[in-house]
């Protein structure tokens, strides 16, 4: 039971062996245990809490969200102008790579380490129910998406304010921003999360993730690119946003607020188009949040 | 125990931590636990089976982590098909398995189990600080824990059940991968679980001669039925037996090695025989004799004299808990014991 005497920190003359001492004060049960599960989650997927070499990526891709809104409001207010040179939605939207790379690398941190290293059974031994669990990291893995898409969109709004720009048009501009922000932290999370918990192999999870995210985006774009678009043509090559969760937000966003412009302005065809696109995006969330509560059942 | 261990175990639970009463439990393809009725008392409980016999089934179900086909079970008073959550508040858990991730220190890991159990900030770091020195761990665990031995791992995990002061720990199988030194640690650990912290102690191995010297009562199962439910020294007063060496006749010196012990120790036992006790040969020196009562030594005293014999060697012998297992039990027992005088 003793260890050799030089690691025993008896010398240093602190520390006294009082015996055992029980606990005698509050316990405060299941709903604190969720939310502490969730505080340590939202900290593991910036590296906080885990080695040095985890912090990197999560960080380094904050930098590149942030930095080029720095940029623009620079550019804008030394040129003097009376806009940002970009909408806040459509920042989020060019920048939905990066955010995909991020969930796609940080989702398995939330959910296949557990699975991997055998925690989840621990978890399960403590007060909280499987629902508990999988609520927490859902709701994690969404506000660290948040909070990424969130600092960008601020910088441009301090910024906006800053260089006296109109005050109406970018206050409601931002909140549309927001409004994408939690859909966008909402959707490919919940698939995301999906994947990430049918395997115990962080470096899968990953792969897998960001193979889908990007292959369905990837697909989605060249599909309306390919359709040749005109003023006048149709919008059929647009439903093919339904297989990526990405440009489903993006083509919602952009109907919803009547934003973008272009030819090839990704949005909802239609009345028609725009029920069944916020219909697939609710079923994305409902059916990943049913999948994931079905699949730590078994666990 | 000390004092504050003892009151602690008093005002804790003066009747039983764990009932259950014909709890049955059926997967698709096998019954896991079959009617099991059950009462573990305060104490070191040990908890054996067979891989297989349905010891972690029973761990879920005890934590309210499965539900039981059919009968019930309350654990610390609570019924376990609804009060699962007010149970695990109570209740630590160590795990067969590996359970640790090895990129966080212990101190972390610990912290947030204690959370997970419910405990504010401030008191999760303390008792973290104070279980991790309970169960011997002082600089190292600042380090991840993907660096550890298994025993150090095995100190971790024992930790993490106890941090937040439970009234009754499940560990399933504490000691497995540990050598020899190691395991005789942590079955002193477990103990000082029960005798110095007041906390019950539900252990579960298939080795059972570990169990004999740490635990106050030992439950069998198998096949997920109740085999036996009973203290330890019950088991082992039940089949004590004396072990006896005798000198060889005078007249036999000179003879095969071999043959020089059978002869006396024949004649011996079949006096003993007749006067109405049972020996069997162990080995060509040894007679085991089973001890019924104190006259048993008288007979056995008489009889060699009778012989004209010395007695060399007249010993009590504890079997150990697997040998009760065997019908054998006699012929092969205590090839590796530690005689009790």
């Amino acid at each position: 039971m003793s260890l050799p005497p030089e690691t025993r920190p008896a010398d240093t003359g602190v520390i006294h062996d009082i015996g055992y001492r029980g606990y005698t004060g509050p316990r405060l049960g299941r709903a604190y245990a969720t939310r502490s599960l969730f505080t340590q989650s939202l900290r593991a997927a910036y590296g906080l809490g885990r080695s040095g070499k985890s912090k990197v990526l999560p960080f380094l891709v904050l930098g590149v969200v942030t930095v080029p809104a720095m940029i623009f409001v620079a550019v804008a207010i030394a040129m003097k102008r009376e806009e940002l040179p970009v909408e806040y939605p459509g920042y989020l939207s060019s920048l939905s790579l990066v955010v995909s790379v991020f969930l796609a690398s940080q989702a398995p941190v939330l959910l296949s380490r557990d699975l991997r290293y055998q925690t989840v059974p621990l978890y399960f031994s403590r007060p909280i129910t499987r629902t508990d669990y999988v609520r927490a990291k859902f709701a994690a893995m969404v506000c660290a998406q948040l909070l990424l898409m969130a600092a960008p969109l601020l910088v441009l709004y301090a910024g906006a304010l800053l260089g006296g720009m109109d005050f109406s048009h970018n206050t409601g501009q931002f909140l549309y921003g927001l409004a994408a922000a939690v859909l966008y932290a909402v959707v490919p999370t919940s698939v995301a999360l999906v994947i990430a918990a049918t395997t115990p192999r962080r470096g899968f999870g990953v792969a897998a993730i960001m193979g889908y995210l990007a292959v369905s985006a990837a697909v989605a774009t060249v599909a309306v690119g390919i359709s040749n678009p005109s003023t006048s043509g149709s919008d059929t090559a647009q439903w093919t946003s339904l297989i990526s969760p990405t440009d489903l937000v993006e083509s919602l966003v952009n109907e919803l607020f009547e934003l973008g412009n272009g030819l090839d302005r990704r949005h909802a065809p239609g009345g028609l188009g725009l029920a069944v696109f916020a219909l697939v995006a609710v079923a994305m969330v409902v059916g990943s949040y049913r999948l994931l509560l079905s699949r730590y059942k078994k666990v | 125990m000390t004092r504050a261990g003892q009151g602690r175990y008093l005002e804790g639970v003066s009747t039983a931590v764990i009932t259950t009463d014909g709890l049955t439990k059926r997967f698709p393809r096998v019954t896991a636990l079959d009617q099991l009725t059950v009462e573990v008392r305060p104490g070191v409980v040990g908890l054996v089976g067979s891989n297989g016999a349905g010891k972690s089934t029973l761990i879920k179900i005890l934590l309210g982590l499965a539900p039981a086909t059919s009968g019930r079970g309350e654990v610390l008073g609570l019924d376990i098909a609804t009060r699962g959550s007010e149970i695990r508040e109570r209740v630590g858990y160590m795990p067969e398995h590996d359970c640790l991730p090895p990129d966080v220190s212990a101190t972390e890991f610990v912290v947030h189990m204690a959370r997970m159990a419910g405990l504010p900030a401030t008191a999760a770091r303390e008792r973290t600080a104070d279980t991790l020195r309970h169960v011997g761990l002082y600089e190292e665990r600042y380090r991840p824990m993907g660096g550890y031995s298994t025993g150090m791992k095995q100190r971790v995990k024992l930790a993490q059940a106890l941090v937040h002061d439970p009234k009754l720990v499940l560990l399933d199988e504490p000691t497995n991968g540990l050598d020899p030194a190691g395991r005789d640690e942590m079955l002193a650990l477990i103990r000082r679980v029960h005798s110095d912290f007041g906390i019950s102690v539900l252990v579960t191995t298939h080795l059972l001669g570990e169990l004999e010297r740490t635990c106050d009562h030992l439950v069998v199962i198998d096949g997920g039925k109740l085999l036996r439910s009973s203290s330890t020294a019950s088991f082992t007063e039940a089949t004590a037996v004396l072990a006896v060496e005798v000198t060889d006749f005078p007249d036999d010196h000179g003879r095969e090695p071999g043959a020089i012990g059978s002869e006396p120790g024949t004649a011996v036992r079949e006096r003993l025989a007749a006067a109405g006790v049972e020996a069997q040969p162990e080995g060509s020196h040894l007679l085991l004799v089973r001890l019924a009562d104190e006259s048993t030594y008288d007979t056995i005293r008489d009889t060699v004299a009778g012989l004209g014999l010395g007695l060399v060697r007249l010993e009590q012998r504890r079997h150990r808990v697997a040998e009760l297992f065997t019908d054998d039990q006699d012929s092969r027992g205590g090839t590796d014991d530690v005689a009790a005088s």
